[in-house]
């Protein structure tokens, strides 16, 4: 085919029917809906979270998670358009990092040495290990559909972004339910799960990104 | 590319695309193509690779443009947009047929920028890539490329809605890509 007959085919397939921008859009939305779905409709609400949410650590553990929720979803919102540097992003994302390694600290501070196993171990661990990468499967897999239609530099690297997203989101929502409060707990068994999300969307990424 | 006149008419051009204008389109295409072609020359010419694979690279290129211009965010300039995906696709495109090259993002915007003059060439194999196609995407394909009828004229030829003939049209394209990098992977 002659480049001047391909464009003639291109200038007649020229309106676009959905911009990224509104593809993410509506993979997040319908990523949190499920995610929200699932956890109301399975292990419900802490039952007392009405009350708990103003203890320090409970509130904590909503905001650090929302953070990380919100740092992540923006950087994945730019990952698939070229020439849009997503550096400042990314660095963005040492805020929640930041305020756990915080948090730690204070608790650390606070909390005779005694108590430091138990309460990084807390209650139900591996349920939560486990139950963040399930809350995080609707946004994960709605951030590759849409990122399909992108253009990521580096597929690994948006794969993992999704990846981190969604991992971000499904803490978020799973904090609505999660009995255990201790940052210590939040920074070690939240941190793997969302680790083992990003790590998932990073392969991912890989397949299904290129273009 | 800086803040030019030239990306501006540009910038133009592919916001009235994307809303559906044909003509603001193929300007657009149009304007692009030499700069892809001189680049693309460039970088064959390194590898003493003939012309007509050049002429390859810029039609991979220019799909790759078209499938992807839903990531252009038209609040921004479109030069670092453009940059970006064409030596994205021009670097992917030369490895499969088995040449490494880097190509910086400075080179791009330069070239993006300078007047360019190369004519285009004729490939040989000008029907080679539509007889992969099937049916009824090749029948549009050729109603539109080579005869030159438009969507309309298209559908009622073939007995088909206009919106079927837009779907299959833009699922040709996609299959057009592919051909492209499977083409390439075999070679390279």
């Amino acid at each position: 085919m002659k480049t001047d007959d391909l464009i003639n085919l291109m200038a007649q397939d020229a309106p676009v029917r959905m911009r990224l921008g509104r593809m993410m859009g509506l993979a997040l939305l319908a990523g949190v809906a499920v995610s929200v779905a699932i956890l109301v409709l399975t292990i419900g609400l802490r039952h007392n979270m009405s009350t708990v949410v103003e203890t320090a650590r409970v509130l904590f553990k909503v905001c650090v998670t929302l953070v990380l929720a919100i740092t992540a979803c923006r950087l994945v919102f730019q990952i698939g358009r070229p020439g849009v540097p997503v550096r400042t992003l990314a660095l963005t994302l040492l805020v929640p990092a930041a305020m756990v390694v915080l948090a730690v600290a204070v608790e650390l501070l606070v909390l005779p040495q005694q108590q430091w196993a138990t309460s990084l171990i807390g209650g139900h661990p591996f349920f939560c290990m486990a139950f963040i990468p399930v809350l995080a499967l609707a946004p994960l897999t709605g951030f590759l559909l849409a990122l399909r239609a992108g253009a990521p530099g580096n597929p690994g690297l948006a794969g993992a972004a999704a990846g981190l997203a969604a991992g971000g989101i499904a803490a978020a929502v799973y904090a609505w339910h999660c009995p255990d409060d201790s940052p210590l707990f939040l920074a070690t068994w939240y941190t793997i799960a969302i680790a083992v999300v990003t790590a998932i969307g990073f392969v991912a990424g890989r397949r299904l990104l290129r273009w | 590319m800086k803040h030019s006149a030239r990306e501006e008419e540009w910038a133009g051009w592919m916001r009235n695309a994307m809303d559906g204008d044909a003509q603001a389109y193929h300007h657009f295409l149009t304007a692009v193509t030499p700069h892809l072609r001189a680049m693309a020359r460039r970088r064959c010419d390194q590898f003493g690779a003939p012309a007509s694979e050049a002429e390859d690279v810029v039609q991979e290129v220019l799909l790759a443009v078209h499938l992807k211009r839903g990531t252009w965010d038209p609040a921004r300039p479109i030069g670092p947009w453009l940059s970006t995906i064409v030596r994205n696709k021009l670097i992917d495109s030369l490895r499969r047929r088995g040449r490494h090259v880097s190509v910086p993002i400075e080179d791009v915007m330069a070239t993006l920028e300078a007047e360019a003059q190369v004519d285009a060439l004729d490939r040989l194999d000008a029907e080679h890539m539509l007889e992969r196609l099937k049916d009824p995407q090749r029948d549009i394909v050729r109603s539109i490329s080579l005869e030159g009828a438009g969507v309309r004229e298209t559908a009622e030829r073939l007995k088909m809605s206009e919106g079927a003939v837009r779907v299959a049209l833009h699922r040709a394209l996609k299959s057009l890509a592919t051909l492209y990098r499977s083409d390439g992977r075999e070679d390279g």
